[in-house]
């Protein structure tokens, strides 16, 4: 065998192995979900999704769960989108470029790696015990806010980064002050990034679980929050609590409400990945 | 709109002949001396033409005079520009005035991704000046200066970056003839553009320098003999020669501008 056909033979067997890999998690996936579906899928209707948590598993279903999901997800934008933009213009606008602003970066780098529980620990003696908002939805959003800053700020410095320098030269020539250029030109002409980013965080925090359950969010939540200090719980949760049950009507729950909060995840990826293909052509 | 910017803006196309000067000026970027101590004046209502071979700091030279280098990380700088006589890196002078008074056009044509009529209305806009009608009279006069008016009249409402490389680089101009500046700099405007489009700038050129005080970076030698009055050679930071443009391409005095001129190197 020549040296020519054994590089051709290295070279397949590492395609195959590529393969493989790729499709390892892909496949896993699948299963998983496949089965969740066959187990879940039968208990879906719309009962399921507007009734009240319950003691017997078929009258029982996600409604405080899923309000709860929505509100914290609404109030964890409110907080986390204008701290997370500003922080990132700042620092790519507006810092010198020195020693401090490196450490100010890599630190927030580290932040985005930090585990959820921890940023638990720090919502339960900061915003629930030293703030007193006790264990309620905006203690929660607060919390989740500041895990999910490091993502937005991050995502949100390299959408404006993408931008041409050659747009900020333009405006900064034609008399524009740094903010001018920065809310005429930059933030219009990286919404879409900025966008991706933001929903790609938000649906990592509608999934988290660990840092809400240390802040005090319960399990079984009679009604649906109706104002921010509302006690609450999320649907992570009460999936976990469905899972603990021995019964198996709450494994149907459980995987009932496992396919409600993928679908609510994927349909936010799909609307990121919507704008982030939208954005790019733009500048093409 | 308040009547007082409105003025302000109509006072300032009043023609002054302002003219350029640098005092012993130098350059750094971090360590590395882009600008080795350069004297000069730039006369008022001429073209004046920067040459010389790539990295001889020309463009950085240019940029001066708007202060665009103030964003460049390492930049230094060391001796004086006047403007009128005028300090323009003193403290009290406000940098997004000067560059009202100071337009300056890019080597690659850099319309906003907006539509055509925000390109032109912009810098209005960002004065403030917000009177509809005053603003559409403005975009209109600005793109009938640079001959685009016929062109886009129809679309005024196209994204700019729909428009080919000329008339992008004629929209830059038009973008900053509609603020009313009194010294226009330019640098390589037509390095990026293919020879009709040139010819067009170059005409436009021409035609504007009876209002104001043009200032060409170039690396084309044909092009600076053409339009411009005044040349200057730059060589590894310094001034080798200023002279009129017809003295430097016909019997400079140096050695080395008649190498350069003559594509010995360069």
């Amino acid at each position: 065998m020549n040296n020519i056909r054994k590089n051709r033979l290295k070279d397949q067997a590492f395609k195959i192995w590529g393969i493989f890999c790729t499709l390892l998690g892909l496949v896993l996936l699948a299963i998983f979900i496949g089965n969740i579906f066959v187990d879940g899928v039968m208990r879906i209707d719309w009962e399921f999704v507007t009734n009240l948590p319950s003691r017997h598993a078929e009258e029982s279903g996600i409604y405080t769960a899923l309000m709860g999901s929505i509100w914290v997800l609404l109030l964890t934008t409110l907080i986390a989108l204008p701290v997370g933009i500003a922080a990132a213009i700042y620092l790519e606008e507006y810092s010198k470029k020195n020693k401090l602003a490196t450490i100010l970066e890599v630190n927030i780098s580290n932040l985005a790696g930090v585990p959820s529980i921890i940023y638990g620990l720090l919502g339960l003696e900061v915003f629930v015990r030293i703030m007193e908002m006790g264990a309620s939805v905006l203690a929660g959003s607060f919390t989740l806010a500041l895990l999910i800053l490091p993502i937005v700020i991050v995502s949100t410095r390299e959408a404006i980064k993408a931008v041409p320098k050659s747009i900020r030269d333009a405006s900064f020539a034609m008399g524009a002050s740094k903010w001018q250029t920065v809310y005429h030109q930059l933030l219009p002409a990286s919404f879409g990034g900025i966008l991706t980013g933001i929903i790609l965080a938000l649906s990592r925090a509608v999934g988290e679980t660990a840092p809400l359950i240390v802040i005090g969010a319960l399990a079984y939540v009679p009604f649906a929050p109706s104002s921010p200090m509302d006690e609450f719980s999320v649907l992570p949760i009460q999936i976990f609590n469905w899972i603990t049950r021995p019964q198996h009507g709450f494994v149907e729950n459980a995987a009932a409400a496992i396919i409600i909060l993928l679908l609510i995840t994927f349909v936010m990826n799909g609307i990121a990945v919507y704008f982030r293909n939208k954005w790019q052509k733009k500048f093409k | 709109m308040s009547k007082e910017k409105k003025e302000s803006v109509i006072e300032s196309s009043i023609k002054r002949k302002y003219k350029l000067q640098a005092k012993d000026v130098k350059v750094w970027y971090d360590d590395f001396m882009a600008i080795k101590g350069i004297s000069m004046d730039i006369k008022p209502n001429k073209v004046t033409a920067f040459i010389g071979p790539s990295g001889c700091g020309k463009s950085t030279f240019l940029r001066l005079f708007n202060r665009m280098n103030d964003y460049v990380d390492g930049f230094k700088m060391d001796g004086e520009i006047n403007i009128d006589d005028k300090n323009i890196n003193d403290k009290d002078i406000n940098v997004e005035l000067l560059r009202k008074q100071v337009g300056m056009v890019f080597q690659k044509p850099n319309p906003f991704p907006k539509s055509i009529y925000e390109n032109v209305a912009y810098g209005l806009k960002i004065q403030g000046l917000k009177d509809k009608k005053f603003l559409e009279e403005r975009v209109e006069s600005s793109l009938k200066r640079v001959a685009l008016w016929d062109e886009v009249k129809d679309d005024l409402n196209k994204n700019a970056l729909a428009l080919s490389g000329g008339q992008q680089q004629r929209l830059c101009i038009a973008r900053t003839l509609a603020v009313e500046p009194s010294i226009i700099l330019m640098d390589e405007p037509t390095s990026a553009l293919d020879p009709i489009s040139t010819a067009k700038i170059e005409e436009l050129i021409y035609k504007l320098k009876d209002k104001y005080t043009i200032v060409i970076v170039t690396h084309n030698m044909q092009q600076a003999s053409r339009i411009s009055d005044n040349t200057a050679f730059f060589y590894l930071g310094e001034l080798i020669e200023y002279d009129k443009t017809n003295k430097i391409f016909t019997n400079p005095e140096k050695q080395q501008t008649e190498n350069y001129i003559t594509g010995r190197f360069g």
